[in-house]
């Protein structure tokens, strides 16, 4: 049981622990893997079809690498279970959300119905990414 | 001028609605100003030495007369009836209250303002060339690709947590007037072979305690893919830029460190997948925003006439107006610089003043420049003399762009926490020391730039002359720079040796005034004279 677990998702959580970037390099057998801000996660594209977890360690909020790391993952097509964990905060959610995160297990724990309504901030979005929102550009353009 | 739609309406709407929230929490108590910080500083609220400081962003240093008004009427309500006009082309009230916040950023959505992004590390707001769409020398005209920027850059869900803070600046003439190549991303407009344009990125400029001239990282990135290539290189840049040390964060340590080839590798390589992926908006978005940047109604067949019989319209006439793309019409910039004043701060009056006059003669439009003034950049020939007059009036006709006394100084010591020593003062005496406005005509272009610390608010390492406050135990003391330039010749400058005290450090300009004067041949500016005689004579001069 994941503590403070904040899932968006319908599937049932992953109960598999999550093993390091370098761990999973030699476990061909890992399907759960926790990223720090430092890995590559790049590293796991050629992986993306065993993994059914990836953690994204935030140990502290002002680090976004994560992000990146988020939102390249799912650019590359990876559909299971993207997990923020560590020093996450309500008012980061949405942009998480919008980068591809949907499961948070925050160090502290966020009320579900807060963050709901932290989902709900922005009525619109000015970008396209991953989370399939359609960007202000295209609704004026009638392309969403 | 760009204006919003319901769209761009809804997303400033839901930012008001969401600080007021914040802040109410936090007056409540339920937050601590540990947890408040992070949130106050999106929306440009600092906590100064004496008060909170509401930094308000000019997107692209653009602005139509009501919103002008609108931030005279906030300097009234809210602040002591001032605001200060920024190097980055923004507006900052230094007095401001905590339980006022929510209503002046409601009274700024009610005119298409806002104070998104204006500090943390994430995306700056954009800065460009002031005389954009009325410059004679215009290539093409930055302001939509500024606004596109703008759009794609607010609340960007990837970059919001950068290693360090993110300035862009865009131009679109060969003369550079934003300080392009002395920012995180400055994007030049140019022309190919084929007569095509494109976008030159220069990337990993800046100043601060290591200033650096930005090397071109794409020399020419065709406009409809300019979105993904901002993309691509802000992507190296949020996993590679250093995060263990915030004096190395910038990107230009990054593209320093690992070089400029090697970063361009990684952008290339970023970019191919990118554009893989649809993020850039369609051909026509980027024409229904041009649509907004159409030149307005110019009238034809004007005289190009102007009577210059009052001797002091003509000095102002021939020092602070430039030439337009149109016939019978002129760019006027207004000097808030005159004598013995703050750089860059206006009354609420002047504010609301100005915002009359650019409704009356500049079809409606303003610009701020990053040299701390404000343009009105299309005004008609006939009208100049009676513009001149009100301004004069309203004490706002000073003649001096771009003389010695156009100074750029930063908050400095009498606002700012992080100051080593003031630097408003020392504008104050150096204009008094020059007040004479003939002689400061006869050492003609002259930029000076004062900061007061080493992160260069003030642009000290980019002007003809710099100063720099330093701390010398416990002792504001003052270094002077030569040297330096941030136009199409970007250049940076040279310490020329120990500090000066306050009045120690105007003596020391103007010997070197005074060294120009000797050494100068015809038509060389004071930066040409430095660069051909270099720094030995004024050394000499300074402290011998
Ligand atoms: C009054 C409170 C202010 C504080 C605490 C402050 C803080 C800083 C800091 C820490 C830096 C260095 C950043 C770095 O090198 O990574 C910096 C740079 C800078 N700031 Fe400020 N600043 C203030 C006011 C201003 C004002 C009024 C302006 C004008 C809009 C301004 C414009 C700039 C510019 C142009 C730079 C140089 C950018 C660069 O390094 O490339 N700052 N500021
Ligand atoms: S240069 Fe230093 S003193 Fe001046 S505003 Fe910036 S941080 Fe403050």
């Amino acid at each position: 049981m994941v503590e403070n677990a904040l899932r968006y998702r319908d599937d049932e959580p992953v109960a598999d622990p999550a093993v390091t970037v370098d761990a999973f390099a030699e476990q061909t057998n890992a399907s759960a893997v926790r990223i720090e801000p430092g890995d590559d996660a790049r590293i796991l594209l050629p992986h993306l079809g065993r993994l059914s977890l990836v953690e994204v360690n935030f140990p502290a909020y002002t680090d976004g690498r994560g992000y990146s790391a988020a939102r390249i993952l799912r650019e590359h097509g990876y559909d299971g279970e993207l997990r923020a964990v560590g020093d996450v905060l309500l008012d980061q959610l949405s942009h998480m959300r919008r980068c591809g995160f949907d499961s948070f297990a925050p160090n502290q724990a966020i009320d579900r119905a807060a963050a709901d309504k932290a989902l709900a901030t922005w009525p619109e979005v000015y970008q396209k990414t991953v989370d399939g929102r359609a960007a202000i550009w295209a609704k004026r353009h009638g392309l969403a | 001028m760009y204006q919003y739609d319901q769209y761009d309406q809804a997303m400033v709407d839901a930012r008001v609605a969401e600080f007021r929230d914040q802040v109410n929490r936090r007056l409540a108590g339920e937050m601590t100003e540990d947890q408040f910080k992070p949130l106050r500083l999106k929306n440009g609220l600092y906590l100064q030495l004496h008060a909170y400081m509401l930094r308000v962003a000019i997107p692209y240093g653009t602005l139509n007369s009501a919103q002008m008004r609108m931030l005279g009427d906030i300097a009234d309500k809210y602040d002591r009836g001032y605001g200060h006009f920024t190097t980055r082309q923004n507006i900052q009230y230094n007095w401001i209250k905590l339980e006022d916040a929510g209503d002046i950023l409601a009274d700024l959505a009610s005119v298409e303002m806002h104070a998104i992004q204006t500090s943390g590390n994430c995306i700056r707001n954009t800065t460009a060339d002031q005389f954009a769409g009325a410059a004679a020398d215009e290539l093409e005209d930055p302001r939509p690709y500024a606004e596109l920027l703008r759009q794609w850059s607010t609340f960007h869900p990837e970059f919001d947590y950068l290693p360090r803070k993110f300035k862009v600046a865009i131009i679109g003439s060969d003369t550079d007037r934003a300080a392009m190549k002395l920012h995180d991303i400055g994007i030049q407009i140019v022309k190919n072979a084929a007569g095509e344009i494109g976008c030159r990125f220069y990337v990993g400029g800046g100043m601060g305690r290591t200033p650096m001239i930005a090397p071109v990282i794409g020399d020419f990135v065709p406009p409809l893919q300019m979105i993904s290539y901002l993309e691509a290189c802000l992507r190296v840049y949020n996993r590679y830029g250093r995060r263990d040390n915030k004096y190395k964060a910038r990107i230009k340590i990054l593209v320093h460190e690992i070089g400029a080839d090697e970063y361009r590798r990684q952008v290339e390589e970023e970019f191919a997948h990118i554009l893989t992926l649809g993020l850039e908006p369609p051909p026509a978005e980027l024409e229904r925003i041009k649509g907004y940047f159409a030149d307005p109604g110019f009238e034809t067949g004007l005289s190009g006439d102007i009577d210059r019989s009052d001797p002091d319209f003509a000095l102002w006439l021939d020092q602070n107006v430039h030439a337009h793309k149109q016939p019978g019409y002129a760019i006027v910039t207004i000097s808030l610089k005159p004598t013995g004043g703050i750089p860059g701060d206006a009354s609420a009056d002047q504010i609301r003043l100005m915002a009359d006059l650019a409704k009356a003669h500049s079809f409606d439009e303003l610009r701020v420049t990053h040299a701390q003034n404000i343009v009105l950049p299309h005004v008609k020939k006939a009208d100049l003399y009676a513009l001149w007059q009100k301004l004069d009036a309203a004490g706002l006709a000073s003649a001096n762009l771009d003389l010695i006394s156009d100074i750029i100084a930063c908050p400095g010591l009498d606002y700012c926490s992080l100051a080593n020593a003031r630097s408003i003062p020392v504008a104050q005496k150096i204009s008094e020391r020059f007040a004479d406005l003939g002689r400061q005509r006869e050492l003609g272009e002259l930029k000076l730039k004062i900061s007061g610390c080493i992160n260069a608010c003030g642009h000290h390492h980019a002007g003809h002359i710099g100063i720099l406050g330093v701390d010398r135990k416990g002792v504001e003391n003052y270094q002077l720079l030569l040297g330096g330039s941030e136009g199409a010749d970007t250049s940076l400058g040279t310490i020329t040796g120990p500090g000066f005290n306050e009045d120690g450090i105007v003596d020391a300009v103007e010997k070197a005034t005074d060294v120009y004067l000797a050494q100068r041949t015809d038509g060389e500016r004071f930066l040409d004279t430095y660069r051909r005689i270099g720094m030995a004579p004024f050394k000499e001069a300074i402290y011998g």
